[in-house]
């Protein structure tokens, strides 16, 4: 019922909305929870496992039991939102959730008359049978129908989401009195302040009061300190590392956005939450925390009863039933757990009745409370249900005492430490520069011990103390029962703690309820641990704009947008995309790769080899260190030349492949692999850096400056000759590198080759590279991809990294010995190449393998001796149709393959039994090189 | 005897307030002076083996020891995801020896531990992992372990939340299924083997910190631990410490090729049935099930660092979450409920160790990495065997400690670059 | 998100650097003068403690050099970073 007058909110804007289809109407400044109250709805929510009807437990984030569906429209449907937590605006449409055919009447709710049969863990224990997939066919499917709370969004989400870094001196996380406090004694002091807190409106537990909140004015005006209301701070992390979810629902669809702040200091005024109290059906729609009920009426101006009975383990909840009886609520009674209630007498003398010593033996109601069973405690704490008379209301109130919010704190590594005096865990050491201010590092007061109130209730049927997950003051004790007695396996046998507000209502309830049944004190059962996020927070808001093209960075070669602009056909090859091939209108992949592959081998081809790893070495020791790391012979390298050089791990394995160019005595140019650029550069600076200091060698990174046209075919010199300046072509041989114009522009043009025939390697600056490219063209090159690429190679058996390498292999084992300088004392990997296991005859070696049966083996093909062997002796690495030799061509490691040629060996296949494979030489074309060197 | 669980006890149960139930373990506050095998942890790993030993190998008194509560470790801290489809076929046998004790394990232990085989889809994103995932296919059938290779819209068919379009920044070119993989309850794990090697007599003692190992001054053999609780003597000792392994094998005085990472996971809220599957996706780092509660149960990867903090980094969950917007846009409005972080060991070749050491008397298991839920129950097993017989089980010998000098290791990693 | 000291470019968030494994591991003067064993040892064994660990970084988007660092492992609090060479 909404009351005439008061509250933080605005008559004078009426917004319309729906819950369950039915419109309703608030005002501006409601919550869906308090516009709902106003309407007169009670009924919000079932609960997960027994379907029991559940309203309104609190007015704020730790809300268990208002979870609604929003529906903002295609892609805007959002499950499980808290209705405390969602500012009212005009339309919104907001449904019930886990109830069928709707909330009043949910069938599922039978789940309650089954009640004995589901105590905690009762699914440990059944569902074993019959058969053995018993659990997966039958039983699991209909649990997981039961189990859930809302629906997924079904379709994608076409909002957008911000992520903000920000560095700050003080940081204040909550905005009461404390917090705000804080931020204005840091801003003075001449910080940088954030001071943020999860409501809409900052002031806290000071909304309770009218009128403007005390130093926010101030704070406003300043222009040091950002406020940030909506903003809830849910991981702390390392060094002060606070992550903050800020909601701002911008009509541009801009929906939230991450903040990740760097404080110097921080400070803690997360205040304290109120602890609901265990009784028998406590969680019929209109049981609420007393501080929730008062903040309905002062903050919303909503009574949510006319006739209210509090219950009252502390004293705070009298200033709740005073503020409600002031907004026009009956109290019909104040039960109060203590023998002496301290505020009795002005209880009394506001005329309402207080029964000290007194619980609640059960509340009466359907889907709202319309009474409770008002009982004296027995000794031990219980209430006895033989004395109760009952009291009409429509409204219980429970004041069970506080908890400091120390979640954030926890979070920061804190160690929570327990404070008999305030009945409550207080923030105890901690190595951050975090401090506690407020009720999160005093509490509030004691009131009724919590250990108490556990153990007067440790029998009661119904007393719910994790309402969302259902459980009971009795599931935890029979977990106890059951052998649970660190209070995490209580928790993960009855789930409490586990449901969305991740206890914070009832979880020092539950492990006072732990500590009572196994006969301990709190601190002697000790605390769960909190874990981010201190409330539920968006995978959107977390992924923020990484999502399509900016999940992670696109490369493309400078070649790309000619590329583009001619239909090429792209491939992902790290974050590089490659043109895997140029087809021609009409023209099929194979095709094209066919076409494309040749007229490398009839003339030339040109293939943008720009993504190739590129490190300059230079210094007077540079060839010292790349002969103390590769395993070539480097100082033979006479400038001008280059070798085909290899890198290993440390353990052996093969890591890179390249070619190493020896421009002059102390300056080298050197590629390495597409994928492996990186981690090459990585390794050789680790050597360079750590293992030998001394010399003076420096490397670096110059990828990106050179664009690379790979020129390959019979014509490439024919083509190229007419474009070079400086430089006689005829006189470059295999494996040379030399200075030169190409095109007008300036050039390293190396003569190598990665096909088989003669080629050249053209590097010009990135920028140049397109007019290269064009030049290339128009002199009549067929631009070719990554996939005729690998074909080519593979004729030629050329290996790929990891391709025909899967990090155990080693050079020998590819038959590249011949690469490894002889004589060399050493080199990364050498010492490990010694092993016994790695000079065994049966290591899978480099082999060609010829199908039989003409067909195209399957990659990843296991390699057999016999058609009914089940052993692999091996694999096809690579299989391609070869357009050059009019047949398929497959390379394979297998078992002591080397001197297996001639052999035939069965290759498994998926669509059907088995190929027969030739054993034959790698090199398919060319075998003698003669066209190389041509 | 355990009580025996089945739905006539519950409702035998249900009619008397419960009151009948019996702890589910025994859990003795004290040690017995002496045992003849001492077991090093009571994950999910130690408590398998020392069911098993008790079960099949009876070598007289066996006893867990564990730091903390049973399951507290990476039992009850990963995302329980089971597949046998590893490449190499040392690692199919011993992961498809586990998935084979798993699919009877709930009515061996007489304990619901839900294992629920909903098919393991590994997506694949690059021509690399397509050749990669259809090597896996080729080696996996050969050993007799299914695999299958899925197109997209098969990938699709089979996990209705996945984008198979071209727009994703790595679009999902296939993906290998494994419809014998699944998922299965964690705690229920480390519960229902410690419920039923308690019941064969072995004593679970929780809280209960080993801070050196006794050993023989002349042959160097182990004789007992000292813990927290006392001297406990023993003939052997399983160390099946996980995360902690360096720093319990460092006082027997070896030095383990292992370094411990932070590995974090995370769960969504609750919501209907909406993931029927489980889906890894290695090249962008994601990892999804939904759990029988109705949560996402999503896998992050391990932090850069060696730590033993249990606590990871906000930017790795950044990451994970990045990536599963990007493959499953329709869970961008899910909102994270927990994230938790475990301390994973990690060998070089990201393969496990079992087996024996150099020192007499003493074994040890782990290594497992990020993957070592789904092989519990095979761990256990081949584990103990190795523990009763003195000498490596079949399938565990290919993981002996000392591949590490010879060089014959198993290279997991390198070949599929694989995580889970 | 560790902030960590480059020795020579000051503090930084941790996504700037790379860790490089545990410090101070020598690599054989001459790697075929010892046994398989002590290179395995070499290669693979790492202390892995729980508490103070010296480990290496490289500030590889930032001045690319590797530096050594004094971390504990269970409260990760790196307590000094210092150039090859130098102690703290």
């Amino acid at each position: 019922m909404r009351l005439p007058s008061g509250g933080r909110i605005d008559r004078g804007k009426p917004l319309r909305f729906t819950f369950d289809g039915r419109a309703y109407s608030g005002v501006a400044g409601d919550t869906l929870a308090s516009a709902l109250l106003a309407n007169g709805v009670h009924l919000l929510g079932r609960s997960f496992k027994y379907h029991r009807p559940r309203g309104l437990l609190s007015a704020g984030a730790e809300e268990p039991n208002a979870l609604v569906e929003l529906d903002c429209g295609p892609g805007r449907r959002e499950p499980n939102t808290r209705a405390t937590m969602v500012p009212l605006v005009e339309g919104l449409t907001a449904r019930s959730q886990n109830r069928f055919p709707s909330l009043r009447l949910d069938l599922a709710a039978a789940a309650s008359l089954f009640g004995p049969l589901l105590p905690a863990g009762f699914y440990y224990k059944t569902f074993l049978g019959p058969g053995r997939e018993a659990w997966h066919r039958r039983w699991e499917p209909l649990i997981r129908r039961m189990a859930g709370l809302g629906r997924a969004p079904e379709a994608p989400d076409p909002d957008r989401y911000a992520h903000r870094y920000a560095h700050c001196e003080t940081l204040v996380i909550g905005a009461g009195r404390a917090g705000i406090a804080a931020a204005l004694a840091a801003a003075e002091a001449g910080d940088r302040v954030i001071l943020c807190d999860e409501q809409p409106e900052l002031g806290g537990r000071r909304l309770l009061s009218a009128g403007e909140v005390p130093g926010l004015a101030a704070l406003r005006a300043n222009p040091r300190v950002t406020l940030l209301p909506r903003t809830t701070a849910f991981h702390y992390g390392l060094q002060n590392f606070v992550s903050l979810a800020e909601i701002l629902d911008r009509p541009d669809g801009l929906r939230e956005r991450l903040w990740q702040v760097r404080a110097v200091r921080v400070v803690l005024a997360t205040g304290a939450l109120e602890r609901p109290l265990p009784f028998r059906d406590n969680d019929r729609p209109g049981v609420m925390l007393a501080d929730a009920a008062r903040a309905y009426a002062a903050r919303w101006a909503v009574l949510p009863g006319r006739q209210a009975v509090l219950l009252a383990a502390h004293d705070s909840g009298y200033e709740a039933a005073f503020a409600l009886q002031e907004a026009g609520a009956r109290i019909a009674a104040i039960l109060d757990l203590r023998a002496a209630p301290p505020l009795a007498d002005t209880a009394r003398a506001r005329g309402i009745e207080v029964r000290a010593a007194h619980g609640i033996a059960a509340t009466r109601g359907g889907v709202r409370v319309s009474g409770v069973l008002a009982a004296p405690l027995r000794p031990d704490g219980s209430p006895d249900a033989a004395r109760a008379t009952p009291i009409s209301c429509d409204l219980v109130l429970m004041a069970g005492g506080w908890t400091p919010n120390l979640a954030l704190f926890s979070q920061a590594r804190g160690k929570l430490r327990w404070d008999a005096a305030a009945d409550a865990f207080l923030p105890g050491e901690v190595a951050e520069a975090l401090t506690c201010t407020g009720a999160c590092a005093t509490g509030r007061g004691p009131g009724h011990p919590v250990a108490a109130i556990a153990a007067g209730a440790l029998t009661a049927r119904h007393a719910f103390v994790d309402p969302q997950n259902d459980v009971t003051t009795r599931d935890i004790a029979l977990a106890v029962q059951e052998g649970f007695r660190a209070i995490e396996h209580v928790k993960r046998y009855t789930t409490t703690g586990m449901a969305t507000d991740q206890g914070k209502v009832g979880g020092m309830l539950g492990l006072a309820t732990a500590a009572a049944a196994s006969g301990r004190t709190v601190p002697e059962t000790g605390h769960t641990t909190f874990r981010p996020p201190y409330t539920p927070v968006s995978f959107g808001t977390l992924a923020g704009r990484h999502r399509g093209p900016l999940f992670d960075p696109i490369r493309t070669p400078p070649s790309h947008e000619w590329a583009e602009a001619r239909g090429a056909v792209f491939e992902p090859v790290g974050q590089w995309q490659r043109a895997r091939a140029y087809p021609q209108a009409g023209e099929a992949l194979r095709e094209a790769v066919a076409r494309e592959c040749l007229a490398v081998r009839q003339q030339a081809g040109l293939l943008d080899a720009s993504t190739l790893g590129k490190i300059e070495i230079t210094g007077p020791d540079a060839a010292e260190l790349l002969e103390r790391c590769y395993v070539n012979a480097v100082h033979s390298l006479r400038p001008g030349r280059c070798r085909y050089a290899l890198l290993l791990r440390e353990d052996g394995f093969l890591f890179d492949d390249g070619v190493l160019a020896r421009l002059a005595e102390d300056r080298f140019h050197l590629t390495t692999t597409t994928g492996g650029a990186a981690h090459v550069l990585h390794l050789l600076e680790d050597y360079a850096q750590t293992e030998f200091p001394e010399l003076r060698a420096w490397l670096t990174s110059t990828t990106e400056h050179w664009g690379v046209a790979a020129l390959q075919g019979p014509a490439a010199r024919e083509m190229l000759a007419p474009l070079v300046r400086g430089c006689d072509l005829a006189a470059l041989p295999h494996m040379a590198v030399t200075e030169a114009e190409v095109a007008g522009i300036p050039a390293r043009l190396f003569r190598v080759s990665f096909t088989g025939e003669p080629g050249y390697e053209i590097n010009v600056p990135s920028d140049r590279l397109p007019a290269l490219w064009e030049a290339l063209i128009d002199a009549g090159a067929t631009p070719y991809g990554t996939d005729a690429m690998h074909v080519l190679r593979a004729e030629k058996g050329y290996v790929i990294v990891g391709q025909e390498t899967d990090g155990t292999v080693t050079p020998l084992d590819l038959g590249l010995g011949w690469a490894i300088g002889k004589g060399k004392r050493d080199f990364i990997g050498k010492r490990s190449l010694a092993r016994a296991e790695m000079q065994r005859p049966d290591r899978r070696q480099l082999v060609g393998l010829a199908p039989l049966d003409g067909r195209l083996p399957e990659e990843g093909a296991q390699l057999l001796a016999t058609s009914g062997a089940r052993v692999a002796e091996g694999h096809v690495t690579s299989a391609y149709a070869s357009a050059a030799l009019g047949k398929p061509i497959a390379l394979g490691l297998l078992a002591g393959g080397r001197a297996r040629h001639g052999e035939t060996v069965q290759a498994t296949r998926l669509d059907c039994p088995r190929q027969p494979l030739l054993v034959v030489p790698p090199v398919f074309w060319d075998p003698e090189g003669k066209r190389l060197h041509g | 005897m355990a009580q025996r669980f089945s739905f006539l006890t519950l409702a035998r149960e249900a009619l008397r307030g419960h009151a009948g139930w019996h702890p589910h373990w025994r859990s003795p506050e004290r040690p017995q002076p002496a045992y003849d095998v001492v077991i090093l942890g009571g994950g999910g790993h130690g408590l398998a083996t020392a069911y098993y030993l008790a079960k099949e190998h009876k070598p007289g008194r066996i006893a867990v020891l564990e730091k903390g509560w049973i399951g507290g470790g990476n039992t009850g801290r990963n995302t329980t995801i089971i597949r046998s489809n590893y490449l190499f076929p040392e690692s199919a046998a011993l992961y498809d020896h586990a998935v084979q004790l798993w699919e009877g394990l709930s009515a061996e232990l007489n304990y619901n531990v839900m294992f629920s085989p909903r098919g393991v889809l590994m997506l694949a994103h690059s021509e690399h992992d397509v050749q990669s995932f259809k090597r896996h296919v080729h080696a996996n059938r050969l050993a007799g372990v299914d695999n299958e290779w899925l197109t997209p819209a098969e990938c699709k068919e089979f996990c209705p939340p996945l984008d198979i379009g071209a727009h994703i920044r790595y679009p999902v070119l296939g993906g290998a299924l494994q419809r014998r993989g699944g998922i299965a309850r964690h705690d229920a794990v480390a519960w229902g083997y410690a419920r039923a090697a308690s019941a064969l007599g072995v004593d679970i003692i929780e809280n209960c910190e080993v801070t050196g190992i006794a050993r023989d001054p002349r042959s160097g053999a182990v004789t007992g631990v000292e813990t927290s609780k006392g001297h406990v003597g023993c003939g052997k000792l399983g160390v099946v410490a996980a995360g902690s392994t360096s720093l319990v094998m460092v006082m027997a005085g070896l030095r383990m090729p292992l370094e411990s990472f932070p590995l974090q996971a995370l769960v969504s809220e609750p919501v209907k049935p909406v993931f029927p599957c489980v889906a890894m996706s290695n090249t962008i780092h994601a990892y999804i099930s939904q759990s029988d509660k109705g949560e996402l149960v999503i896998g992050a990867g391990t932090d850069q660092y060696t730590s033993y903090s249990q606590a990871g980094n906000v930017q790795i969950l950044e990451h994970t979450l990045e990536a599963i917007c990007e493959i499953f846009p329709i869970f961008r409005r899910m909102r994270m409920l927990r994230a938790w972080g475990g301390i994973v060991d990690v060998t070089p070749d990201r393969s496990p160790i079992i087996g024996r050491t150099p020192v007499p008397g003493l074994y040890v298991n782990c290594g497992w990495g990020t993957g070592g839920f789904k092989a519990t129950p095979g761990s256990g097993h081949v584990f103990a065997a190795t523990i009763a017989r003195g000498e490596p089980h079949p399938i565990a010998a290919p993981f002996s400690l000392d591949r590490f000098v010879t060089g014959r290791v198993i290279d997991e990693a390198a070949a599929a670059a694989v995580m889970h | 998100m560790l902030l960590i000291t480059c020795p020579w470019c000051g503090p930084r968030p941790e996504i700037e650097f790379r860790h490089a494994g545990e410090a101070h591991i020598a690599r054989p003067a001459d790697p075929a003068a010892v046994s398989d064993a002590a290179w395995a040892a070499y290669l693979y064994e790492r202390s892995n403690p729980r508490g103070e660990h010296a480990e290496r970084w490289r500030h590889a988007h930032g001045c690319g050099r590797f530096f050594n660092a004094r971390r504990h492992t269970l409260t990760d609090r790196i307590s000094a970073t210092t150039k090859p060479g130098e102690t703290p």
